[in-house]
C-alpha cells in the first residue's frame, strides 16, 4: 500500500543547460505513472538557449492538485549559487536543501546535504551531461515515496535508446553515493502526512 | 480531472504538457492539416504535429514563412475538406488577425490555439499573461461573431481542443483556444481515452445534386452545408460581402441577410456553446470568476477561504466568448461580491461587470508582472471583499 501524501513540493533550480527541466520531467513521470501519485510539473526559464536561470517545480500529492506551482518547498535542489541564493527563502521550516557542492560554494545555511554531482559525472562516468541523472538517483534515495524501479522505467521511457545505458549507470551511481553520504530519509517526511488516510465515516441509512 | 464513473473508459495515461495534450486532442478530433510557424510558448504543439501528422493517413504538416501565411494555408486546407489548425502566441496571433476575419466571412471551420505570453510586442516569451482575451474577441476588424474557449489544466487542454474542433465544424466558424504559458507548460498525469469515447462532429456536406447547390443559402441552423473543393460542387469564396452564391454584392437586403445569419448561427446555440464549471457556488456570498491557469489558483484560494469560514465559490469559464451571460447570472445567486482575478488589467472583469450590472459589487484583481496570481493573493482578496 503506498503512503498517503499531502501536498509535497520540490524545486530543481540551476543554470540553463544543466538538465534541470528534464530532471523534473523524469521524476514527475516516474511518480505519476510509476508510483500512482498526482503530480504537476511546471517550469520557468529565460529566453536564452544556454545559461540564464532555469527551474522546474514539482507538486506531488495523493489528492487532486489545484495550484500547480510550488509555494513553500519541502525540498530544494540548487545546482548553482545564484539559484540557491534566490530560492532558499522559499524553503519550508524543516525543508531540505540539496546542493551541488562545487557550484554552491557559499551555502546559506549549515543545514544541507550535498554532493559534487558535476565532478562525479565527469570522473566516474566521463559524461558531464549525465549530472542530472545522478541528482535523480540521489533524490530517489531520500524520497521515501519514490521507488527506484519506477524511476528507471521513467528514464527508459523518456530518453532515446542511445543514452539509456549511460543514464541507468548514472542513476545507480547517484543512489549509491546518496546511501553512503546522506544516510536514511529525513524523519520529518515520515511523520508529516505520510500515514494512511483515515477512511471516511458515514451514517448507514 | 479524475473520473469518478465506475466503468472506466478505455484509454491510456500520459504525463504530458498542456501543449502535448492539445496535440493529442487535435489528432483525436481528426485534424489532418497543420500549417504554422513556431513561437514560444506554443512550439511543442507544432513539434508534435510535425512528427505525428506525416505518419497518419493523408496527414499534412506545413511550416510556413510566417503566421500570416500559416493561417492562409489553414484556411485553404479547410476549404479542401480538412480539419485544420495552427498554434501561436501573442506576436503571431496579431499577424493572424486579418485571416481570422477572412475565415469568419468565408465561414471556414478552423482552430487557432493562442498560448498567451507577456506582451505587448515581443514582451516576455517565457512568462505567462492573459493579455490577448479581447484581441481574440475583437482583434480582426468588422462586426463579427467568434467563439473563444479556454482551458485551465492539462486534461482540459485535451478536452477543449476536441470541443474547439467540434464547434468549428458545427458552426462553420474559426474557434480560438486561449491558453496561457502556465497551462501550456505544466506537465500532469492525464487520461487519454480512445478516440471512439469522444463525440466527434464533422461538417455537413450538401445532399442535393451539384447543380442545385447554393453555397451560402439560409438553413434552419444558419449553417450552410460545406463541400470540399474539387468534389463537383462549384462555389466562390471571397472576403467581400457576398450573396447566397458567394459573389460580391452591394444590395442592402442581401448584406443584411448574410450578416444576420452569421450572427444567428452562433447566437441561437448559446446554451450549447457557453460552458462554465462551478465549485462551491450554491451558498456562496463571494464568488470568484476566473479562467485559464488562474482558475486553479482560485480554486485553492476558495478552499482556503471555506476553511476559514468564509462562504466563497468559484465559477471557471471554459467559454470566454460569446460571454457566458446566463450561466454566470444563474450562479451569482445570493452573492454580494464577485472577484475577477486576471493576468491583465481587466479584460474579463468588465464583461462580468456588464453582466452583473448593479446587482453585486465586482472587484478586479490584476497582476501583470509575468507571474501567476497565487492562491494566497486570491484568498486575501476574498477575505477583504
Amino acid at each position: 500500500m503506498k503512503a498517503h501524501l499531502k501536498r509535497f513540493e520540490i524545486r530543481f533550480s540551476g543554470l540553463g543547460g544543466q538538465g534541470v527541466i528534464t530532471l523534473g520531467r523524469i521524476l514527475g513521470h516516474g511518480l505519476a505513472l510509476g508510483c500512482g501519485y498526482n503530480v504537476t510539473q511546471t517550469q520557468s526559464y529565460g529566453p536564452e538557449a544556454r545559461g540564464g536561470a532555469s527551474r522546474s517545480d514539482l507538486v506531488i500529492s495523493s489528492d487532486p492538485i489545484s495550484y500547480p506551482k510550488a509555494e513553500s518547498l519541502d525540498l530544494l535542489a540548487a545546482l548553482s549559487q545564484e539559484a540557491c541564493n534566490k530560492f532558499y527563502r522559499h524553503l519550508k521550516p524543516g525543508g531540505i536543501l540539496l546542493i551541488e557542492t562545487d557550484m554552491v560554494r557559499q551555502p546559506p545555511s549549515n543545514v544541507f546535504i550535498g554532493l559534487p554531482f558535476t565532478k562525479l559525472a565527469k570522473e566516474k562516468l566521463g559524461a558531464p551531461q549525465a549530472m542530472n541523472t545522478i541528482v535523480l538517483g540521489a533524490i530517489t534515495h531520500i524520497l521515501p515515496f519514490a521507488q527506484p524501479r519506477a524511476m528507471k522505467k521513467a528514464l527508459e521511457e523518456n530518453l532515446p535508446p542511445k543514452i539509456q545505458a549511460m543514464n541507468l549507470k548514472a542513476f545507480n551511481l547517484g543512489q549509491r553515493q546518496a546511501r553512503t553520504h546522506f544516510g536514511p530519509a529525513p524523519e520529518i517526511w515520515e511523520g508529516n502526512g505520510m500515514d494512511e488516510k483515515e477512511p471516511d465515516q458515514r451514517e448507514v441509512l | 480531472m479524475s473520473r469518478t464513473s465506475a466503468k472506466r473508459p478505455k484509454g491510456r495515461e500520459m504525463f504530458a504538457l498542456g501543449n502535448e495534450a492539445v496535440a493529442e486532442g487535435a489528432l483525436i478530433a481528426g485534424c489532418t492539416f497543420y500549417g504554422g510557424y513556431p513561437i514560444t510558448p506554443s512550439s511543442e504543439i507544432m513539434e508534435i504535429m510535425a512528427r505525428e501528422l506525416p505518419r497518419r493517413e493523408s496527414g499534412v504538416f506545413l511550416q510556413m514563412e510566417d503566421e500570416i501565411a500559416s493561417l492562409g494555408a489553414v484556411i485553404g486546407a479547410s476549404l479542401a475538406g480538412r480539419k485544420a489548425m495552427t498554434a501561436t502566441s501573442g506576436p503571431g496571433f496579431s499577424l493572424m488577425q486579418e485571416h481570422i476575419g477572412y475565415a469568419c466571412m468565408a465561414e471556414t471551420p478552423l482552430v487557432v490555439v493562442d498560448v498567451m505570453r507577456g506582451g505587448p510586442s515581443t514582451g516576455l516569451p517565457t512568462s505567462p499573461a492573459q493579455g490577448d482575451v479581447q484581441q481574440a474577441r475583437w482583434g480582426t476588424h468588422g462586426d463579427h461573431p467568434i467563439i473563444v474557449l479556454s482551458a485551465s489544466n492539462v486534461q482540459e487542454c485535451l478536452e477543449m481542443t476536441v470541443t474547439s474542433f467540434n464547434m468549428a465544424e458545427k458552426y462553420r466558424t474559426p474557434v480560438i483556444l486561449l491558453l496561457d504559458e502556465i497551462t501550456a507548460h505544466t506537465r500532469e498525469k492525464i487520461f487519454v481515452p480512445e478516440p471512439d469515447e469522444f463525440a466527434i462532429f464533422n461538417r455537413t456536406v450538401p445532399a442535393m445534386p451539384p447543380e442545385w447547390y447554393k453555397p451560402f443559402e439560409e438553413t434552419v441552423r444558419g449553417v450552410p452545408p460545406m463541400p470540399p473543393l474539387g468534389s463537383g460542387y462549384r462555389f466562390h469564396t471571397t472576403g467581400l460581402t457576398h450573396d447566397v452564391n458567394g459573389f460580391p454584392t452591394q444590395r442592402p437586403d442581401e448584406i443584411e441577410d448574410l450578416m444576420l445569419r452569421l450572427f444567428r448561427k452562433i447566437d441561437q446555440f448559446y446554451p450549447d456553446i457557453q460552458l462554465v464549471d462551478d465549485h462551491q457556488c450554491e451558498d456562496a456570498e463571494i464568488i470568484v470568476v476566473a479562467y485559464g491557469s488562474v482558475a486553479r489558483s482560485a480554486r485553492l484560494g476558495v478552499d482556503m477561504a471555506r476553511e476559514s469560514g468564509v462562504k466563497a465559490g468559484l465559477v471557471s469559464l471554459r467559454t470566454l466568448f460569446p460571454f457566458p451571460r446566463n450561466p454566470l447570472i444563474q450562479r451569482l445567486g445570493a452573492a454580494r461580491a464577485v472577484i475577477v482575478p486576471e493576468m491583465n488589467m481587466g479584460q474579463i472583469s468588465r464583461e462580468v461587470k456588464r453582466v452583473a450590472s448593479n446587482r453585486v459589487q465586482v472587484r478586479a484583481l490584476n497582476r501583470i508582472d509575468g507571474d501567476i496570481i497565487t492562491p494566497t493573493q486570491i484568498y486575501k482578496a476574498i477575505s477583504q471583499a
